[in-house]
């Protein structure tokens, strides 16, 4: 495939993926293996004095590139407080910004997020900003230093698929940033959509750790992935109102 | 005497460091992050910051998220 960049940094894959939820964290390692992951996000919580061992770094390789959340933060402050100690943590300048004050779809506050993107950018990290897709917030974000722009599909866990749509093509025809289509997309056939439109990548969780079985998953959104890509960048073909047929109309055997 | 960690009392000896509490409670400096009263603790000052009454330390991890 392609390589994306983002922040100086080339990337192997335009699959992201999230750690959350899966049954064990040993699992997070043959997802990441069967997934061909270069970007994967993790969270930061308070520790857990019982179980002090606990540990989700064990399952990620150093190849990878972490992009610790701002999952927690419900105003720009939190997701600053947030986002520094994550840096902290000796694990990179990759931050998605992710600003949620709203429990029941769990859908961002953008005008958090933007504050959120004006400080970290200005502080040398590589934001990405998880947003709600809406045009002029984000010209705002890009203009405040946002590297990429994450617009939700369906609200978060829901494996809805691309119920945004419409406003996710209008970020990517407009914004000059990669457009990242994360949350809400459920199956392979929708990231390979959103890929088709000219989405710059995709996170996908949810949609792995709920499946039968999160390792052939993995492996299914990793070829779906990159047959969209392929096909975006072969140009589709264009759709006609009436049919057009495949094979000669002259010649005929009567 | 009393701190509060990860938002909890605690009840801990005088003079114990942060990097002491952390051996104490099993923890692999390695892998945490440590804010003091607010502030973002490096590593190698854990053994600088000798704990005080009513101290807030918070002591943080990564886990999977999205």
């Amino acid at each position: 495939m392609d390589a994306l960049t983002i922040g100086n940094k080339k990337l192997k894959s335009r699959f992201f993926v999230g750690t959350g939820k899966f049954s064990n964290d040993a699992m997070v390692a043959d997802v990441l293996k069967a997934s061909g992951a270069d970007v994967v996000t993790v969270a930061l919580r308070r520790m857990n004095f019982k179980n002090p061992e606990q540990n989700i770094l064990n399952y990620i390789s150093d190849e990878h590139t972490l992009m610790p959340n701002t999952s927690g933060a419900r105003n720009a402050e939190e997701a600053v407080r947030i986002a520094r100690l994550a840096r902290a943590a000796g694990c990179g300048n990759w931050i998605k910004i992710e600003v949620i004050s709203d429990s029941k779809y769990l859908l961002p506050d953008n005008d958090e997020t933007l504050k959120a993107v004006d400080m970290l950018a200005r502080e040398g990290f590589v934001a990405l900003a998880y947003m709600s897709p809406d045009l002029m917030a984000a010209r705002r974000m890009r203009d405040a230093g946002a590297e990429a722009i994450m617009p939700l599909g369906a609200p978060i866990g829901t494996n809805k698929g691309l119920r945004t749509k419409e406003l996710i093509q209008i970020l990517i025809n407009e914004i000059d940033l990669p457009i990242v289509v994360d949350a809400g997309i459920g199956k392979p056939s929708e990231a390979a959509e959103a890929m088709e439109m000219g989405a710059a990548a995709v996170l996908v969780n949810t949609a792995l750790a709920t499946a039968g079985n999160p390792v052939m998953m993995a492996k299914a959104f990793s070829k779906a992935v990159e047959a969209g890509r392929l096909a975006y960048l072969s140009g589709t073909g264009a759709v006609s109102e009436y049919a057009a047929p495949s094979s000669p109309l002259t010649g005929f055997l009567r | 005497m009393i701190i509060f960690l990860n938002g909890e009392k605690c009840i801990v000896v005088e003079n114990t460091t942060v990097l002491d509490l952390l051996i104490q409670k099993n923890i692999d400096v390695d892998t945490i992050v440590v804010e003091h009263n607010a502030k973002i603790l490096q590593r190698e000052n854990f053994s600088q910051i000798t704990l005080c009454e009513n101290d807030v330390l918070e002591v943080l991890r990564f886990v999977g998220g999205g």
